[in-house]
């Protein structure tokens, strides 16, 4: 298992947003998140990449324990966190928020051998390498967010609701190349959706979360099956 | 010819309140804090160039030197003061305010402590060259080699400024932690850090600024001299004209409010000089609330 996470507790101030959870994913397999809105799913993550401080529990990730660790060391560890909402900065160029993912890479060579590899991957971003990231589309700003955290290099990506805003066909895209970068890149991955049936599809295990605590873990296909989960989640 | 003599003092005295402008934006955007401590700082830093002028005799070993006392002050109370402050005050109605009155009881501070040190007397440091103006055709200006000086040298350092910003990781790092600080944290940059080096470059534009506005002038200056607080005054308001965000806007900014004032002096009444600065914020605040760079509201990540 390469993330496990035990009995972690986290407060937003008398809140408890995350009770009690544990949860494991094998390298190289994604895992969805899935649940209603304020079931903690984001506050989980943030916890995961150091943003959120829990109050107790352990997370561990290859072996180290990484709780209450700063993003910023957690990011040289392998852990890349794309958070809620398009995270690009409007102000920078696209080039310039690829960048900022390697940054603490310190080294020009590889730097540029990511950024080759991003624009592989999302060929659209290479064309607009020199354009201010404002003035792109809701679905290329995703695919920015996404491509800065692989210009980190990581070996585990958080993603929190990269579906959010987007056309359904861009969505479609979206699921589709998360999947195409477990697989590729054998990433493991964390990806916490309010689409719940998209995340399931491409997810290999599925998680449920509610009021902060985890009610189902499983094989996303088996959840996709589940009459309880359907009816909750999947809404038939 | 006056006309060209006006435009030439304005953009000279304007390149200065850009130095101040750009501490004063340096600051903001790295902490959300406006330091009316500034003057103070540029001041200290003006009495450390003083110590190396009268010590090593030269203007051009007192400008590095007051530039790195001023960059380390500054860091020094970032690292102390600000984060210690940040800390305590951190919830309520204060939290906001405190960090900003915080650093007027600062300017406070400064100004004693230098008086206790110094003493409360005017210190003069002279110019590296002459300030006697250019003559033209038989007709003498006041645009003076020393204006030219201070011109070029101002002009070199928003070109390294620029490079800095634009063209090194570094930069990147500071416009990043400046716009969005989670999402820098998240791409490794030491959030905390880069805050500090956004007060210490503050710190060393202050003091260039500082060392300028002295020479600049008659060279005398004092704790309560009247020199610096127009140069906090002149650099907040043209930082304020840029938007307060942008370093272009507060170069755009300070030259167009030294242009502005020097105008007014001349051709209204050279009495104004404490009013026309305030006059010309009213003005502007007015017709572009956002500033003159025009970066709309809201949109600040």
């Amino acid at each position: 298992m390469s993330l496990n996470v035990s009995n972690l507790t986290v407060h937003h101030g008398a809140i408890c947003a995350v009770n009690q959870v544990s949860l494991a994913v094998p390298t190289g397999k994604l895992a969805a998140i899935i649940g209603a809105n304020g079931a903690g799913k984001t506050t989980l993550l943030r916890a995961l990449s150091g943003l959120n401080k829990p109050t107790s529990g352990v997370v561990n990730w290859m072996g180290q324990t990484i709780t209450a660790e700063k993003p910023e060391k957690l990011v040289r560890m392998g852990i890349s966190h794309v958070s809620e909402g398009k995270s690009v900065i409007p102000e920078l160029t696209v080039r310039e928020n690829l960048e900022l993912g390697a940054i603490w890479r310190k080294n020009g060579k590889e730097m540029k051998e990511s950024l080759d590899q991003v624009i592989t991957i999302f060929p659209r971003l290479g064309e607009r390498i020199s354009q201010r990231s404002d003035t792109l589309s809701g679905g290329e700003r995703q695919m920015l967010a996404i491509g800065r955290a692989i210009m980190s290099k990581p070996k585990l990506l958080l993603l929190d609701e990269p579906s959010l805003g987007l056309a359904p066909l861009v969505v479609e895209q979206i699921f589709q190349t998360i999947r195409d970068l477990t697989t590729q890149m054998r990433l493991t991955v964390v990806l916490v959706e309010q689409n719940a049936m998209g995340a399931l599809k491409i997810a290999d295990l599925g998680i449920v979360l509610n009021l902060g605590k985890v009610v189902a873990v499983d094989h996303a296909q088996a959840l996709i099956q589940d009459p309880a989960v359907r009816a909750a989640y999947l809404g038939y | 010819m006056q006309l060209l003599n006006t435009l030439l003092i304005g953009i000279t005295a304007g390149s200065i309140y850009a130095l101040m402008a750009i501490a004063f934006v340096l600051v903001w955007r790295s902490t959300r804090v406006v330091n009316f401590a500034q003057a103070g700082m540029a001041l200290l830093s003006t009495y450390f160039g003083y110590e190396a002028v009268s010590r090593l005799g030269s203007f051009w070993i007192a400008l590095p030197v007051a530039m790195i006392g001023g960059a380390l002050f500054a860091a020094l109370v970032e690292l102390v003061l600000m984060r210690l402050l940040v800390k305590h005050a951190s919830s309520g109605p204060i939290a906001g305010v405190a960090p900003i009155i915080a650093t007027l009881g600062l300017l406070g501070v400064i100004r004693s402590v230098i008086s206790m040190i110094w003493g409360g007397q005017d210190l003069r440091i002279v110019a590296p060259i002459s300030n006697n103006g250019f003559t033209i055709n038989g007709s003498t200006l006041v645009f003076s080699p020393l204006k030219l000086l201070v011109l070029v040298v101002v002009v070199v350092l928003l070109i390294l400024l620029s490079i800095l910003f634009q063209k090194t990781n570094l930069g990147l790092a500071l416009r990043a932690s400046a716009h969005a600080p989670e999402i820098a944290r998240l791409s490794g940059v030491r959030v905390d850090s880069v805050r500090t080096l956004g007060w210490a470059l503050a710190g060393a534009a202050g003091a260039v600024a500082g060392l300028f506005q002295t020479v600049n002038g008659n060279g005398n200056f004092s704790p309560d001299s009247i020199d610096f607080s127009l140069l906090l005054v002149s650099g907040f308001i043209a930082a304020v004209i840029g938007g307060l965000d942008s370093l272009l806007g507060a170069v755009l900014g300070g030259l167009f409010l030294g242009i502005s004032i020097s105008f007014v002096l001349m051709y209204i009444s050279s009495g104004l000089f404490f009013i026309a600065p305030f006059v010309i914020l009213l003005i502007v605040l007015f017709v572009r609330p956002q500033g003159i760079i025009g970066v709309k509201a809201g949109r600040r990540a």
